[in-house]
């Protein structure tokens, strides 16, 4: 049997993901009953949508139960035990091999002696095996259960039962089990115990007997359903743990784990005692809840409340931005100089059986809804209505905030809110006295000491440390000029650092990861409020278990690159004795490469010297560069001397310091802080600065030209955290968010480790060499040539390859105009043999040698259907462009994809000469521009673009002078305003999310097939598994060569992975889940010929894409100005002028594809094939061709990357059977036929039904039969008006349409209506409600995402980001999270009372009223893009009194009626929020009316 | 860099040349300059492609981009050391290079591209009259002696190298003056022999010796040269021009093209001549061959005050404006028309000549026939075809401008015994060294007659190769 725990091929079970729904049940009085362990079972199979099955269909991923210990129910199985409190229980995974298992037993039993205890009995626990998937039961363990006696109270007890514990696990680690991971303490506790499995929600219950028992009886029960990007039989990681369960992800996992492995050395607990027995805390193996859960009971074992504890891991943020009192800020300070953030979204609920509570994650990114009934009860879960009750009943709803925590004190029989808690956590200490007093911000000081900032001998210098002409004048000049982050065009077609015969800097061969899926991006310009740059630097010896002053004794920065005056201060602060050391990282450059190998060891031991001799940072510098002396890659000495301390458990006593020549672009300070840097002083790029500003070159004074510079660098550094969902620096340090590419294992296990490698690559040699060649070009014998342009972005002659040159682009463009195969078979010949590998293809090969006849070979129009073109937004891309590749598309029977941006309807229709410009792809991005019923029910295939190759995990913006009258039409917006595409879909936080809305577009168009895309990294296999469990027709590998259009420079050329390996990793992943026989792949990513089709087909692709190659047929000449709207051949542009100069035609297009099909025909045959699908997935038929252009490529290795299972392994390589969606038992299905009357003749009608959450998407399928027939027009108003009754699950009234009006008595869960397309929604609570509906949450998260129009009146207050994205609906609501509005770009949203944080942020159009009746809303909203006045126009006032009356007729609001009842009075409480762009726009409206008015106006002359 | 949207308002605007009735009267150079203001707005077109196809198509791989950029900010100096790198003498270049950087301009494509030839010669005369352009000789000698055969634009190129990586360089050549084709063969209305005679100088100063009026092989042996110098460096050209053995060849009146140019050029420069002077006033002129050398025959025609002029060529008219047989990038085959051809001249294609006609021993005419150009299923290539009448061409001076075959083998060639091509060319591997270890080829007499910047490129190579040469010695 394959081990599915270890690295096979590309996977990699390190990359693991899983999200969840949660939930608990607690009664507050404490009473145990076996109806709230009932309760919480219900509540987990309520929402088994959230879980996901195995590709057995029939295995869960995961799902588990904490509940008190049952005491009656343990005397009733006739075991004695003592009373309670006073003995331990807990279930214990044991390995099905008796040998084994006996092994453990003995190991336990030893154990719990040794420590004083008494093992009393163990229990079989009956469970019912038949009931399991073929996968889980696979690995199915033996359960027993544990009591365990011992002394003392029950306090000394369980901490005793923790200590065992962790040595029989550290026994285990340690022991000759085979199979270790298979014996798993589930829990062992006085207080609380787990029931758990690799088991679906509904399975827990029947699996496991004992659950069922009305003697089984708990008064807390928290439970879990766990969704896997796997479906491997992986029993210990289902849960809840021992006290937690979480939903979410740490993003920051590896740095925690890191930086907790060297924290292990200072800790002291005078309650645990030697603590040395229990390392490591955080247990090898787990997911990254396992390791928090660890990290979490180890704080509270050593004494920290549960609040607290968790506060310490999982702080709110505390910036200037955020309204917590400052005490609370002083408490966070102090804990940040000790303690980097978990960081990553998170619904924790926890219990000790004692407490039950659950928090949030600082920007809220996972939902949890409360609710209190009148007989105290407490449920929280992911979703409202897990449980119902008659609306009498319910006291209080709410929903978890950002941030915030809430718990449930079973003995106290109380329930604490976040602002109670935490000001006892706050007051514990003086923590602000403790930071005034001994923390010294690095901004307050100043010295009289002059510091220079140029360099003696600088053209030397740049040489030496390979300073290009591009990196001054493409990245460094427009850094200092307008203090933001570079931007380019098109992509990157140059060799990876490891196939270039250039010399590269280390840095070069690294690649950022970035979210995907599992997680959300974090936009760092709009939620700013989240993030921080903020370091410490000095005092880090702390123990973090017993606070004092004395661990504030640091220096505070705001900003982690200095400058070279701030690092003078740095470097002489005496203050507290503070004291540093220098490191040269320097070697003699003649020695190579012994002599580097033996500086970086000298600098490790010298650095470990330095924490013995009491220092509290060390410098690591390379200034002193000469002849002889060269340079240490900084970023191999950081990340040597971190590992280094790490591993000698020294790291946590010092800071690490960089004065580095080398470090100039974003990615190389992200580089340096991920792996361990504290603080960088880049030196060299300030003396280029200064030079430049001496030669005039930038004409700005120094100072300023500087202060852009670290500006433009410090942005950059948030946006690369915030891509991966990170919100602090402090834990982006070390985290090593980056994947390696061509170095080998042997490097990186040395230096680097923890981090990826998929083809192995350079050693210390190469590292040498290069470093060598560099000085000599600085400082050799030869004369100091000019800093030369390299050609890294612009191709050059000489300089780095690019796949498109003229050669290629000229023999492409000739081909396909002229239509003839003999040039295109010499464009394929200059791209096959281009001499010199640029891609990691060029070293692929296949045989020959059983070549066939080509007449065999299957059609080309069997190829060409396969081929699809590449999302570009018509808005990037001139119309011209845009509809002939949608023409050619539909002529060869492939599909053209609109994009992010809508489409014209127009374009539906065939055209008079036969065409279609209908693209065949409609794509969802994350800004959700023109997605309505209509346009996706006019879809083939439906696109949900996660990632995109020139920038993964970021955003996008199109300004507003770039959107004209039709874009802004295609986009539901208004031309002139900005459109911002967020980084995340504001749907899609997880993997549990995306299914949600791929359900959603699959009932709109239940035709279409739904597609995702993704982007290649380290990890996108276990992703795209994931995706496939979530039910995505077809999976896109995106390359990160790919992208047109503009994009950050750092970006394109430093994030995502080469498709190949994104590929080949997908592949070898679902085959090995057994999930590939129900998706389809498609890939893309400079594919250019029939070659790259055919090696994409055999590492997995099904189907292939093109954009680039398409864009030069129509003209591109990879000008690479697609940032600058100039493109002088019409094609990436809007100007009119320009757009003339566009010579394409579709035709040349129809040609391409025609070429490119018979070339994969020409192949095929040379290969003996006959269809191509006889090659998908066969990667055993490629060689690896060695080629040894330079000694660096001879060091690579493909195995990995050419892994595939043996044939006889039964799984499918390719797509042979259909997803299976759940679609045909929904609500809809019923609800059409109730309307067909209404659908086919436009006959009112109206009904009532029931609804409960796990009925979701209600109206998506109406809605697309409404679209379908009428289109966007819809029915007239009010033809159907449905009542439901109940909670609405996810998405209730998505994409609505018009003529619709779904009236909902209940509560909603989040994404209602999402796209809504002109429908309308009214929530109001259940009749018989007793609280006040305006304090009250009646919906969830997310609400009218991408709604372009309609109305939704919200009689309740809703969650986080409502009306996100907004461009034409009109809701009311009576109060709202945080982020309300956020990209709104049109509509109106009118607040009945407080909103949260964050109000309006990146809202470009459209208006919002708040009424503010605390009259503090200016501290709520984002002011950036936003101007705020009372609301004094007449108009306005009319059009708000009219919206809330409207609202006031749809749902009887008494606040609504109130505030009309004494309109005058409510309306100076008003706000009026109005974008400035949208002002502006509103303000050249009415002059272009005033005008045309005064030219009608008739004269007498 | 530059300015991403000057290309957008600013056309494309070429100095012109000097009035034809003006410039038709002498023998100055006929193109103008602009001024400067105008010159950096010229510059400031330039897009800085992502694909700079201008630097793809030179030979040299000028940097385009780069120095367009800097002279559009005013830096002169500047642009002119960045062109320097690659280029050893961009006033030659500046005027005489048929600009292959311009026809592949992305502006090329709407016909716009940028003024990059006359932004050269603007930038280096601007170096010149600056005084940035001073002697630069080499700070330490390697000791090792070169001599290079021929002094047009490969052999001063592979010079200059040399001489700047420290090798004594001495030059011979066989003509009075130094200079090749540039010297004898290009008429001075394109390229005034001053700007030769400046870089000469310059050239000179730094230390390259230069020995006129000897030719290898006779004016000096081979062995001495041999024994003298460590590498021998032939740059000689392709002296074989093309003939046309028909019937009549043997009149008076008939010349190779070449004749009539040098001697204009040496008359001009006040040497006195070996043979009778060849002139076209009050002649009917006839001009077989329709490329450059016979364009230059017109002009110089027409500055004798010819009575007539005709230029035929063999091939077809190619197409004004577009050929779609050589798409952008590539570099265009259609019609130009140079600045002798709008002087004066009458224009035929699709001629063969099959006799020439003469009276008294001295030519009066040529019988010329029309032909059309077939495509041969078989081989694919294009045939000639005779069609239609013949007829005769009036002309008491006829010129043949046909080209160039290969270098001359009798004397120096055959003496090293250097392998040939099969066209007749020194045959060189990719380091430009010949069969014969030592001697290296580059330039016409390597590659075959081509223009000044692909010699200018050869010679470049060449001193790389020698210099590797020399070190391993």
């Amino acid at each position: 049997m394959v081990n599915y725990l270890s690295p096979l091929g590309l996977y990699d079970p390190e990359f693991e993901h899983d999200a969840c729904g949660v939930g608990f049940v607690a009664r507050i009085t404490g009473e145990r009953t076996h109806d709230i362990v009932e309760s919480g079972l219900q509540v987990l199979e309520n929402m088994v949508h959230r879980g996901a099955e195995g590709a057995d269909q029939k295995t869960g991923d995961g799902a588990g139960i904490l509940v008190q210990i049952p005491h009656e129910f343990i005397l009733l199985q006739g075991i004695a035990v003592p009373e309670r409190g006073h003995y331990g229980t807990g279930l214990v995974f044991f390995p099905r091999a008796k040998q084994e298992a006996d092994l453990c037993m003995e190991m336990l039993s030893s154990i719990v002696k040794a420590e004083g205890l008494t093992l009393l009995h163990v229990r079989d626990v009956p469970v019912n095996s038949d009931i399991l998937g073929e996968i889980s039961r696979s690995n199915e363990p033996v359960i027993r259960q544990i009591v365990v006696t011992g002394p003392g109270k029950p306090e000394e007890l369980e901490r005793k039962l923790y200590i065992a514990r962790k040595k029989v696990e550290k026994a285990a680690a340690q022991s000759i089990l085979t199979e270790k991971r298979n014996f798993y303490i589930v829990s062992l506790s006085t207080q609380k115990m787990v029931y758990k499995g690799m088991l679906s929600s509904m399975q827990l219950r029947a699996y496991f007997p004992d659950l069922s028992h009305p003697n089984f009886t708990s008064a807390i029960a928290l439970v879990h359903s766990r969704f896997s990007t796997n479906t491997f039989p992986t029993w210990d990681l289902a849960q809840p743990f021992r006290l937690l369960g979480h939903n979410g992800e740490i993003n920051t996992i590896k740095g925690n784990r890191f930086w907790m492995q060297a924290r292990e050395s200072v800790l002291k607990s005078e309650l645990l005692g030697n603590l040395e027995p229990l390392y490591p805390i955080l247990q090898s193996g787990m997911s990254d809840s396992g390791s928090l859960d660890n990290m979490l009971e180890f704080l509270v074992m050593a004494g920290k409340p549960l609040p607290q504890a968790l506060s310490m891991l999982v702080p709110d943020s505390w910036n200037d931005k955020n309204p917590i009192p400052d005490k609370l800020k002083a408490y966070y300070e102090y804990n940040s100089t000790m303690m980097e953030p978990w960081d990553g979204p998170a619904t924790l609920l926890f219990s000790d059986g004692r407490y039950a509570g659950g928090m949030l994650d600082r920007n809220g990114l996972r939902p949890a809804r409360y609710l209190i009934t009148t007989d105290d009860v407490m449920i929280v879960a992911s979703e409202t209505g897990v449980q119902t009750f008659p609306a009498e009943k319910v006291r209080e709803k709410g929903r978890l905030k950002p941030g915030k925590t809430l718990m449930v004190d079973t003995l106290e029989h109380r329930v604490y809110y976040d602002a109670e808690l935490k000001e006892t956590i706050a007051s514990e200490h003086p923590y602000r006295e403790w930071l005034e007093k001994n923390r010294i911000k690095l901004d307050d000081l100043s010295s009289g000491r002059e510091v220079k900032n140029n360099l003696s001998n600088l053209k030397a210098n740049m040489q030496a440390f390979g300073y290009t002409k591009e990196d001054i004048e493409r990245l460094m000049i427009p850094m200092a000029l307008e203090g933001k982050e570079p931007v380019s065009s098109m992509g990157n077609d140059t060799p990876i650092a490891v196939l270039s015969d250039k010399p590269q800097r280390l840095f070069a061969y690294f690649r950022q990861l970035f979210a995907q899926v599992t997680n959300p991006p974090i936009d760092p310009i709009r939620e700013e409020l989240v993030m921080s740059l903020t370091g410490f630097i000095g005092a880090h010896q702390a123990n973090l278990l017993e606070p004092t002053a004395d661990y504030c004794k640091v220096v505070k920065l705001k900003s982690p690159v200095i400058t070279n005056r701030e690092f003078d201060l740095l470097k002489n602060i005496r203050y507290k004795r503070f004291s540093s050391v220098e490191l040269p990282m320097l070697f003699p450059a003649v020695g190579g490469t012994k002599a580097l190998e033996k500086a970086v060891n000298s600098l490790c031991i010298k650095a470990e010297e330095a924490v013995e001799n009491g220092h509290n940072y060390l410098i690591l510098t390379d200034r002193g560069v000469n002849a002889d002396l060269a340079a240490i890659p900084s970023l191999l000495a950081v990340s040597a001397v971190h590992h280094h301390l790490i591993e000698c458990r020294k790291r946590m006593q010092i800071d690490i310091v960089v004065e580095s020549a080398e470090p100039r672009e974003i990615m190389h300070f992200a580089l340096l802080f991920g792996y361990g840097a504290s603080v960088i002083n880049p030196y060299m790029a300030f003396a280029v600065l200064d030079d430049l500003v001496v030669r005039k070159e930038i004409q700005l004074d120094y100072e300023t030209a500087e202060k852009h510079y670290v500006k433009s660098i410090n942005k950059g550094l948030l946006k690369v955290l915030s891509k991966m969902g990170i919100s602090t620096l402090r834990s982006y340090r070390g985290a090593q968010i980056f994947e390696a590419i061509g170095i080998s294992s042997e490097v990186l296990h040395r230096y680097f480790e923890g981090t990826v490698s998929k083809v192995e690559g350079i050693t210390l040699e190469d590292i040498a060499r290069d470093a060598i060649v560099m000085h000599k070009a600085g400082f050799g014998v030869d004369s100091i040539k000019e800093i030369e342009n390299k050609g890294v972005y612009s191709w050059r002659k000489d300089g780095e390859l690019h796949a498109w040159n003229p050669e290629t682009i000229a023999r492409l463009q000739i081909a396909t105009r002229t239509g003839s195969w003999e040039k295109f078979t010499e464009y394929v010949e200059a791209v096959d043999q281009k001499g010199h590998p640029i891609f990691l293809r060029d070293f692929l090969d296949f045989n020959h040698e059983t070549a066939i006849d080509i007449d065999q070979v299957e059609p080309a129009s069997a190829i060409t259907k396969r081929f699809v073109t590449g999302a570009m937004s018509y808005g990037s891309i001139s119309r011209e462009a845009h509809e002939a590749m949608a023409i050619a598309m539909n002529i060869v029977g492939g599909k053209s994809n609109t994009g992010e941006g809508g489409e014209d309807p127009i374009r539906y229709k065939l055209r008079p000469d036969g065409t279609s410009t209908r693209s065949a792809i409609k794509q969802v991005a994350s800004g959700r521009f023109g997605v309505t019923a209509e346009y996706l029910v006019n879809a083939d295939e439906i696109q949900i673009k996660v990632a995109q190759g020139a920038k993964p995990g970021e955003g996008g913006q199109l300004p507003g002078y770039k959107v004209d009258e039709i874009i802004a039409k295609t986009r539901h917006s208004i031309p002139g305003i900005s459109l911002i595409s967020p980084p995340p879909h504001h749907d899609i936080y997880s993997i549990e999310d995306l299914a949600q809305l791929i359900f959603d577009l699959k009932n709109v168009n239940p035709q279409a097939r739904i597609s995702v895309k993704l982007v290649s990294e380290s990890g996108v296999g276990t992703v795209a598994a994931g995706v496939a469990k979530a039910k995505a027709d077809m999976i896109l590998i995106s390359g990160c060569e790919g992208g047109t259009g503009a994009s950050p420079s750092s970006s394109i050329k430093h994030a995502g992975l080469p498709v190949e390996i994104g590929l080949a990793e997908t592949q070898q992943t679902l085959v090995l889940n057994g999930l590939r026989g129900q998706v389809r792949l498609q890939t893309d990513g400079q594919l250019k010929t029939g070659r790259d089709i055919v090696i994409s087909a055999m590492l997995g692709a099904e189907e292939f894409g093109f954009a680039t190659s398409a864009l030069i047929v129509l003209g591109c000449v990879m000008m690479r100005k697609c940032h600058l709207n100039t493109c002088p051949v019409g094609v990436a542009t809007q100007n009119e002028e320009l757009r003339k100069k566009f010579t394409g035609r579709y035709t040349y297009l129809v040609n391409f594809f025609n070429f490119l099909a018979e070339d994969v025909r020409r192949n095929l045959a040379a290969m003996g094939f006959t269809k191509l699908d006889d090659i998908v997935g066969r990667a055993d038929l490629l060689q690896f061709v060695p080629k040894d252009d330079n000694p660096k490529m001879k060091k690579l290795d493909f195995s990995k990357l050419l892994y595939t299972l043996p044939s006889d392994s039964g799984k499918a390589i390719r797509n042979i059977k259909p997803q299976i969606h759940a679609i045909n038992d929904v609500q809809d299905r019923s609800i059409i036929e109730l309307a067909m009357p209404a659908l086919e003749m436009q006959s009112p009608i109206q009904f009532t039904r029931e609804i409960r959450n796990t009925d979701r998407t209600v109206g998506a399928m109406l809605s697309g039969e409404v679209a379908k027939r009428y289109g966007n027009d819809g029915l007239p108003n009010d033809t159907i008006i449905c009542t439901f009754k109940g909670s609405a699950g996810q998405s209730f009234g998505a994409f609505l349409a018009k003529g619709i009006t779904f009236r909902l008595e209940g509560d909603a869960n989040d994404y209602l209506g999402k796209g809504l397309s002109g429908g309308r929604i009214v929530v109001v609570p259940p009749v018989g409600t007793t609280f006040d509906p305006h304090e009250n949450i009646i919906a969830g998260n997310t609400l009218m995402y991408g709604a372009t129009s309609g109305e939704v009146y919200i009689n309740g207050q809703a969650g986080e980001r409502f009306c996100v994205r907004n461009s034409g609906a009109i809701a009311v609501v009576e109060g709202a999270g945080d982020h309300c509005c956020e990209y709104m770009t049109g509509g109106r949203t009118v607040v009945l009372g407080k909103t949260g944080r964050n109000f309006a942020a990146g809202m470009s159009g459209g208006i919002a009223y708040v009424l503010d009746e605390d009259g503090d809303f200016d501290f709520f909203c984002n002011m950036q893009m936003v101007e705020l006045s009372l609301v004094e126009d007449m108009a306005d006032n009319r059009e708000l009194r009219n919206l809330i009356a409207a609202h006031y007729r749809y749902t009887q609001s008494p606040k609504a009626r109130q505030i009309l009842d004494n309109w005058n009075e409510y309306v100076e409480k008003f706000i009026r929020v109005i974008p400035i762009e949208y002002k502006k726009v509103l303000h050249d409206e009415k002059i272009e009316a005033v005008k045309k008015k005064i030219a009608q106006v008739e004269y007498d002359y | 860099m530059g300015n991403p949207k000057a290309f957008l308002t600013i056309d494309r605007k070429e100095a012109g040349y000097r009035p034809i009735h003006e410039r038709k009267t002498d023998f100055g150079e006929v193109e103008q300059t602009l001024s400067n203001a105008d010159r950096m707005l010229q510059a400031s077109r330039c897009m800085d492609c992502g694909v700079p196809f201008c630097h793809w198509a030179c030979p040299l791989g000028n940097k385009m981009p780069e120095y367009q950029d800097l002279l559009y900010k005013g830096k002169w100096k500047e642009a002119y050391e960045i062109l320097n790198e690659t280029l050893d003498f961009p006033e030659f270049t500046g005027r005489v290079c048929p600009a292959l950087c311009e026809k592949s301009c992305v502006l090329n494509i709407d016909h716009k591209a940028v003024t990059i030839r006359e932004n050269e010669a603007a930038v280096t005369e601007r170096a010149w009259s600056e005084g940035w352009i001073v002697p630069n000789p080499p700070k330490k000698r390697t000791g090792h002696k070169v001599a290079v055969i021929g002094s047009g634009p490969a052999g001063l190129v592979v010079a200059n190298r040399l001489n700047r990586m420290g090798h004594e360089v001495t030059v011979f050549e066989k003509d009075p003056f130094m200079g090749g084709l540039m010297r004898f063969g290009i008429p001075n209305f394109k390229l005034s022999k001053t700007i030769i005679d400046r870089r000469l100088a310059l050239l000179e100063t730094e230390g390259i010796h230069f020995v006129a009026n000897t030719e290898v092989g006779k004016d000096i042996t081979l062995e001495t040269l041999k024994k003298d110098y460590s590498a021998i460096c032939l740059a000689m050209g392709a002296g074989v021009a093309r003939d046309l053995s028909v019937e009549g060849r043997n009149l008076k009146g008939i010349h190779l093209a070449m004749e009539l140019l040098s001697q204009q050029n040496r008359q001009l420069m006040g040497l006195t001549l070996e043979n009778e002077p060849i002139t076209a006033k009050d002649k009917h002129v006839l001009v077989i061959g329709g490329g450059d050398t016979g364009s230059d025959c017109v002009g110089t025609s027409g500055r004798h005050h010819a009575t007539q002029v005709t230029q035929i060529e063999l091939l077809p008219q190619p197409p004004v404006g577009d050929n779609p047989q050589t798409p952008w990038p590539y570099y265009p085959n259609i019609l130009k028309t140079s600045t002798s051809h709008e002087e004066g001249c009458e224009r035929r294609w699709s001629l063969t000549t099959k006799r020439f006609i003469g009276k008294d021993g001295h030519v009066t005419g040529a019988e010329v026939v029309s032909v059309e150009w077939v495509k041969d299923p078989e081989s694919g290539r294009m045939q000639m075809k005779e069609v239609g009448k013949s007829e005769i061409i009036k002309a008491d001076l006829i010129l043949l401008a046909m080209g160039f075959t290969q270098p001359e083998h009798e004397g120096l060639l055959d003496m090293l015994g250097v392998d040939y091509d099969p066209r007749g060319n020194v045959k060189t591997g990719r380091t430009t060294e010949s069969s014969v270890k030592g001697v290296f080829a580059a330039g016409d007499v390597a590659t075959g007659a081509s223009l000044v910047v692909r010699a200018m490129a050869s010679g470049r190579q060449m001193a790389e190769s020698v210099n590797t040469y020399l070190a391993g010695k």
